[in-house]
């Protein structure tokens, strides 16, 4: 018996991840057909567009700043190994909207977002409120998931182009007062190698890194535990799958986008 | 009228409804009592909807699990903490069902209808716009039954009312109950294990031990029943048939 002790664990861990896929997936098909069905809750979408994304624009302005002129400096450096420096605005320009923007914006807002989701909401789930709102005949799937999954994906997509343009900036910055580029010749530079496509595939990624932040903060709140240390874990999950999901979604959609 | 018949519920292995019959009349209070975990809660959640029996019928006004959300429709409930929305302020709690759904009514008028229900209540107008947090636990199941009552439900549902409340406070908060019920002609159906509230608020009363009813009857037969489990219950005597960890 022993030895069957290993297939037993690989068969119940296999089991449980399906079991969760599943429950994972159907939570996401019934979020989203809330999204379209009324009845239609305006003012706490409002309020989840404010806090998802308005109140998230100081640290994505911030992330995007700081990882535009590292960029810049290290691209410079790499470039002056076979005497590209000139690659720096393009690359930077390139390099922000493509991926980091997407990704470090994405990651930043899952971090912030899915964490106060999940702790809010599985708070509510802890201390009855989720009951109280069926009872006061209000579907928490309408009230709570559908506004903050569709204020998600169309903010964080905003998020990310106002990201871009700042991470630009902060290469744009260090280019012209550290590295001694001409300001215009920089700026002309980035203009002219960026295509339309990589700003927009950057901004597809953002509303479905969006989408993941949200539904990973109320899946794991709905399904809170008990307790402090219930909410607690649902909080830590949240933000773990969310981070985890954002980068694999990030591979899937790069595949799909640029793989030759 | 509610009808439960034969109602069954586990969780794994463990079995806390096996086979409750019970019927409370339209316009009764009925109070459910029996100790911590026999099932209290899971009861009332099974005639809500919030959870699913594995056997059994319930149905309300004859009308088996037709349409939950006409069921809720008139119904309001009062939670055991109080369950109230810690993202908005006491008015809108009181008055949630009369600011979106079927109920919307203009916010002006909203408002005015929750600060009446909070007058009820026995809470002044300046309360209002405090938030849940702000509140004594007191104030708060005060919060709670003006939200239940705001929509004027036909059934109400009190959990575990005076839990965590001073005698004093708990004593209040019944005849309140007592009060509004009588006043609204309601069918009320309470969980509680505080005999004070029983002596308050009964009509009718029902004893769950070991996931069925053990006894039910009138509030006034509730002292001559000749029942054990009931006796040893509402004296609170730690020796007879209920077994008891010491």
């Amino acid at each position: 018996m022993a030895l069957l002790a290993p297939f037993t664990w690989i068969g119940q861990a296999t089991l449980g991840l399906l079991a969760a896929i599943g429950r994972l997936t159907l939570f996401a098909l019934s979020a989203v057909s809330h999204v379209f069905r009324p009845p239609f809750y305006p003012r706490e979408f409002l309020s989840a567009l404010m806090t998802i994304g308005w109140y998230s624009l100081p640290v994505v302005g911030l992330t995007a700043f700081f990882t535009g002129g590292a960029l810049a400096l290290q691209i410079y450096a790499g470039g002056a190994r076979f005497n590209a420096e000139a690659v720096v605005p393009s690359i930077v320009a390139i390099g922000m909207v493509r991926e980091l923007g997407p990704v470090l914006g994405g990651l930043m807002v899952a971090a912030r977002v899915a964490s106060s989701i999940a702790a809010e909401i599985g708070t509510m789930k802890v201390t009855e409120q989720i009951d109280a709102l069926t009872t006061l005949s209000t579907h928490p799937m309408k009230y709570l998931t559908a506004p903050r999954l569709l204020a998600a994906t169309l903010a964080v997509p905003l998020l990310v182009a106002v990201g871009d343009a700042i991470g630009i900036l902060g290469g744009y910055t260090i280019g012209v007062q550290r590295l001694g580029f001409n300001g215009a010749a920089y700026l002309q530079n980035t203009v002219d190698f960026l295509e339309p496509w990589d700003v927009g595939s950057g901004l597809v990624k953002g509303a479905a890194f969006g989408f993941i932040v949200a539904l990973m903060g109320c899946y794991h709140g709905m399904h809170s535990g008990r307790g402090a240390q219930g909410v607690g874990q649902a909080t830590k999950a949240a933000v773990v799958s969310a981070s985890v999901l954002i980068l694999a979604a990030n591979y899937l959609l790069t595949e799909a986008f640029f793989s030759a | 009228m509610i009808r439960l018949e034969n109602v069954h519920k586990a969780f794994g292995p463990k079995k806390v409804l096996q086979g409750v019959d019970l019927e409370v009349g339209k316009g009764r209070s009925m109070v459910i009592i029996g100790g911590s975990g026999t099932g209290k809660s899971v009861l009332l959640k099974c005639v809500l909807g919030l959870i699913r029996p594995d056997a059994g019928r319930i149905s309300v006004d004859g009308a088996e699990g037709a349409s939950r959300d006409a069921f809720l429709a008139r119904f309001g409930m009062l939670f055991q903490g109080g369950a109230l929305f810690d993202s908005m302020p006491v008015w809108q709690n009181v008055a949630f069902r009369l600011l979106r759904g079927s109920l919307k009514q203009p916010r002006a008028q909203a408002r005015e209808i929750a600060v009446e229900k909070l007058r009820r209540v026995g809470l002044s107008p300046d309360v209002a716009d405090l938030y849940p947090a702000e509140l004594s636990g007191g104030m708060q199941k005060r919060v709670g039954l003006a939200r239940a009552i705001a929509a004027d439900p036909e059934i109400i549902f009190f959990d575990e009312p005076t839990t965590g409340l001073d005698p004093i406070m708990a004593g209040v908060i019944n005849d309140l109950i007592r009060e509004i019920v009588v006043e609204m002609g309601a069918t009320a159906m309470t969980i509680t294990h505080d005999m004070s509230s029983v002596r308050a608020i009964a009509d009718e009363i029902a004893m769950l031990h070991a996931g069925k009813i053990q006894w039910t009857g009138p509030a006034a037969q509730m002292e001559d029943s000749g029942d054990p489990y009931l006796d040893q219950f509402i004296h609170g005597r730690a020796e007879g048939p209920i077994e008891s960890l010491r």
